[in-house]
């Protein structure tokens, strides 16, 4: 809680600062009688003083926090006994300083406590009390030092206003790009952590290797000790689910989207859809709990009535849920794709004799047919990266079959189960889930690139 | 020209009289009508299944947790002698809570059946009641020390399998080995529950505690807690920085590339899955920057990044929204266009953009998946106390207990799933009342 206790100490300076910066403004000008001379309202003032105390030590606090961790470990790194360090591989030094760290904090530690690692854990609880030390040193002085800077250059003429009012637009422009900055992150992390998977395991066996079983070695001689990481598999399972999904949202969404735009009455239109549309709203927990527990049982007593053999976890099961997820995802695009289509289109239609159906079927349909495909689009990178629904009722085998009702498993699914277990942070295992990651990330990516495109071009004809 | 409408008929059988289009027409009506019935009904039966989904989720969801809300206590006439509690007398609750309750509970079940005796019948006779339940009385007689001395009775936790078979989920006529529940043990529930010692009552465990093993001990507290904190945090960052950047993309940028670029980027972060989302967290937030993991910081910093998009294009609806004309005015009269934005387009806006904010903040409280990737999944008894204690959130709490195997709790992951359902219900609701309230039309 210490940090928190010097950002609220932070937000008093920065109030005292705004409270003196006023003062210090009408006293600079002379009085209140003279405050017409002032360049900017005094408030201007008061905020050029507090960003001045806030701003710079805010930084500094930022990048204290960010890396005086990396910076203790270096130092407790390079101080540990060469014999302790010799013939370790990295992954053991991290289990070491792993160690160091639970011990300084009072956590529970794995291995038995040597004198080197006592020694190495004080040495790091001294650093790290040392370093929260001169961290509040630091930002105070910082503070108050921008503060007393803002108190000095506080005079009549000086533009404040403009010089805040430059300040909030800099704030903003960087809120902006933080979305390319989040871009940037994804791809990065995703990236770089997928290269080096790739230099384990070559990306032909990942992309084209039909085995998937993500197993270490316990062992260096362990029989079948590399695992293999061939994704085909999860490809397929990914695809034959999203298919179900496709199979039960697309006719539904869609012709429920054209029954509501072209035949309902106002009435039941006005009840329907907000109805529908809940069904985007649910959290897919709650989905994946309806497929495992409600659905699945269903689909197996249906396939045993019949005599067939049905998986617990079946493609089919989540499927089918995940379509349900998606109808009003479809259908309330469409429906708006559906209303851009002129009215005149189908008067024309009319006119020629045409029924309603008819006139849906073969005008209202085509020319909505661009919007419609980029919805379907959308819909599909949508259960393509659905994950709580096939985490929850899909299952973990990497059965590569085109039987639904066989126990598939899906990108999504292998994601989170690669990286939910307890395990060290480089092994391939957890490399593979970063390269499943980047995968899905461009996959999606593509298809919405392509969905919005399609979109933008089609709403452009009738406008 | 008078063959006009003499079209070849199609069957050599067909009268000679030259047929005219009107007939043809004539002739295909009635199929063609019936084809438009067919289609019409079509439509009505998918609107029908989509509705029928959401009343069949629905009810699915409710009939299996309400139940819940109501938890079984068997009354039992508990001895709490004094030289078990409080041998000294003091009355010091360190000596109150370090008595054996469970003992006196014991005692109190022997008593019930005084014939039991074999050790091993009177363990399963001792499996009736939670194994919590000595905490529970601890913590009423640590409240009441009155109580001490006297024999009391009181509701004493029942066991999940004894909660299940009075609420009726256990079939005491099946076969007993497809139950869980012997025979012996339905014959000492049913004894009890002719003298009037069975009963259900509100269960406030639920919502007061924390997650356990034993679902009659497992409540939401800590989880919604968890996502209290979680949607408070991700609240305070993404709110200010979407209005922020909604603001300069809508009302300053110039257009050039670089402000394209950060459009591209916002509306493909709308639809990158949620899971990649988490690797980010894990890759920069953990593995970077060194954040604790499992902590509702290191969860509101994802949901931020999540949610950005969502608020940043709400907010720049509700500005877009705002008539050109009060900007006119206010730099009519000499403001800034800070100023102008600060004081006159924003506060018109701000409903808009808090709806927006609303409908984000109910997407981050139903998420789960990117969380599983930052820790949230671990288990955790403890109600968090901040922004940096270990912690879980609600649906990540449903994905848990729903990976359960006892029935008992089905039954409370329906009835968290409702708790997140109410939420979510009283979000959105806020959101629609706050645009009707101060809806404006220009």
């Amino acid at each position: 809680m210490h940090t928190w206790t010097l950002i609220l100490l932070l937000l008093a300076v920065m109030a005292l600062a705004y409270h003196l910066g006023i003062k210090r403004a009408i006293t600079r000008v002379g009085g209140l009688k003279q405050i017409n001379h002032l360049h900017s309202l005094p408030t201007y003032y008061g905020l050029y003083a507090a960003l001045w105390a806030g701003i710079p030590a805010l930084l500094l606090l930022g990048l204290w926090l960010g890396f005086q961790d990396h910076f203790i470990t270096t130092l407790v790194t390079a101080q540990l006994p060469p014999d302790l360090v010799a013939a370790q591989s990295a992954g053991q030094i991290d289990l070491i300083l792993n160690d160091i760290k639970n011990l300084a904090t009072g956590n529970i530690v794995s291995a038995t406590v040597t004198p080197e690692i006592q020694a190495a854990a004080d040495q790091f609880a001294r650093f790290e009390q040392l370093s929260t030390q001169a961290q509040w040193l630091a930002v105070l002085a910082l503070a108050l030092g921008g503060a007393s800077f803002a108190w000095w250059r506080t005079e009549p003429q000086m533009r404040a206003r403009n010089r805040v009012e430059s300040v909030f637009l800099v704030i903003m422009v960087i809120f902006s790009s933080l979305a390319i900055l989040t871009t940037l992150g994804i791809v990065l992390s995703v990236l770089f952590e997928s290269l080096r998977f790739f230099e384990l395991i070559s990306p032909l066996e990942f992309f084209l290797g039909t085995n998937w079983s993500p197993q270490i070695a316990l062992r260096a001689d362990q029989v079948g000790a590399t695992g293999a990481f061939g994704a085909i598999p999860l490809f397929t399972g990914t695809l034959m689910v999203s298919l179900i999904a496709m199979v039960v949202a697309v006719p539904i969404g869609l012709m429920s989207a054209i029954y509501l735009s072209e035949y309902a009455s106002r009435t039941v239109r006005a009840f329907a859809k907000p109805i529908i549309e809940v069904l985007a709203g649910i959290p897919t927990v709650v989905y994946g709990f309806f497929a495992a527990l409600t659905v699945a049982p269903v689909i197996r007593e249906l396939g045993a009535t019949v005599g067939l053999e049905v998986a617990s976890e079946s493609a089919l099961a989540a499927g089918l849920v995940m379509g349900v997820m998606i109808i009003p995802f479809i259908s309330s695009l469409a429906d708006d794709v559906i209303n851009a289509v002129p009215q005149a289109l189908r008067d024309g239609s009319y006119a020629l004799g045409a029924t309603q159906s008819e006139t849906v079927r073969l005008v209202v349909i085509p020319a909505a047919l661009p919007g419609i495909v980029g919805g379907i689009l959308l819909a599909v990178s949508r259960a393509i990266g659905e994950t709580m629904i096939v985490v929850m009722a899909a299952g973990m085998a990497a059965n590569l079959t085109a039987n639904p009702l066989d126990s598939v498993t899906t990108v999504t699914v292998q994601i989170v189960t690669l990286l939910t277990g307890d395990q060290e942070f480089d092994s391939a295992k957890t490399l593979a889930a970063f390269a499943l990651g980047l995968t899905l990330f461009v996959v999606t990516l593509a298809l919405n690139v392509l969905a919005l495109s399609i979109v933008r071009k089609y709403r452009e004809q009738y406008q | 020209m008078n063959n006009i409408n003499n079209i070849p008929s199609t069957s050599p059988a067909a009268s000679d009289v030259p047929r005219r289009t009107i007939d043809i027409v004539n002739a295909s009506l009635k199929r063609r009508y019936a084809r438009e019935r067919r289609f019409r009904r079509l439509g009505a039966f998918a609107v029908a299944l989509g509705l029928s989904f959401v009343v069949l989720l629905f009810s699915d969801i409710v009939s299996k947790g309400y139940t819940a809300f109501a938890q079984t206590y068997i009354q039992l006439p508990l001895n709490l002698s004094a030289e078990v509690i409080d041998p000294s007398g003091s009355r010091e609750p360190a000596t109150l809570a370090a008595a054996n309750y469970t003992k006196l509970i014991r005692d109190a079940l022997r008593q019930q059946f005084p014939d039991l005796t074999e050790r091993q019948a009177l363990r399963r006779l001792y499996a009736l009641v939670s194994v919590g339940a000595g905490d529970l009385v601890r913590e009423q007689v640590v409240a009441e020390p009155a109580l001490i001395g006297t024999t009391t009775e009181l509701w004493v936790l029942a066991d999940d399998d004894i909660d299940m078979l009075v609420k009726g989920n256990i079939d005491r006529t099946a076969a007993p080995e497809d139950r869980r529940v012997s025979d012996e043990t339905i014959g000492w529930v049913t004894q009890l529950e002719q003298q009037g010692r069975v009963a259900k009552r509100f269960n406030t465990i639920f919502l007061t505690h924390g997650t356990s093993r034993e679902p009659e001990l497992a409540g939401i507290a800590g989880a919604l807690m968890g996502s209290f904190y979680t949607l408070l945090l991700t609240l305070l960052l993404s709110f200010p920085i979407g209005v922020g950047a909604a603001l300069y993309l809508e009302e300053f940028a110039p257009k050039n590339r670089w402000t394209d670029l950060i459009e591209v980027n916002i509306n493909n972060l709308a639809a990158v899955p949620s899971i990649v989302f988490g690797l980010l967290g894990l890759a920069v937030f953990i593995g970077f920057f060194g954040i604790p993991r499992s902590t509702p910081l290191v969860a509101a910093l994802v949901m931020t990044i999540m949610t950005l998009p969502t608020i940043i294009i709400a907010s720049r609806v509700a500005l877009k929204s705002v008539p050109p004309s009060i900007r006119e005015a206010a730099l009519g009269v000499g403001a800034s266009a800070l100023q102008t934005q600060f004081h006159h387009v924003l506060p018109l806006a701000l409903p808009g953009m808090l709806t927006g904010a609303i409908i984000g903040m109910a997407r981050a409280l139903g998420e789960s998946a990117p969380l599983l990737m930052i820790g949230m999944i671990a288990f955790i008894v403890d109600i968090p106390s901040g922004f940096t204690d270990s912690a879980t959130v609600l649906p990540v709490q449903i994905f848990l207990w729903a990976d359960s195997p006892e029935r008992a709790f089905v039954e409370r992951t329906s009835a968290a799933i409702i708790v997140l359902l109410a939420f979510l219900f009283l979000m959105n609701l806020a959101a629609v009342l706050l645009r009707r309230k101060f809806e404006r039309r220009w």
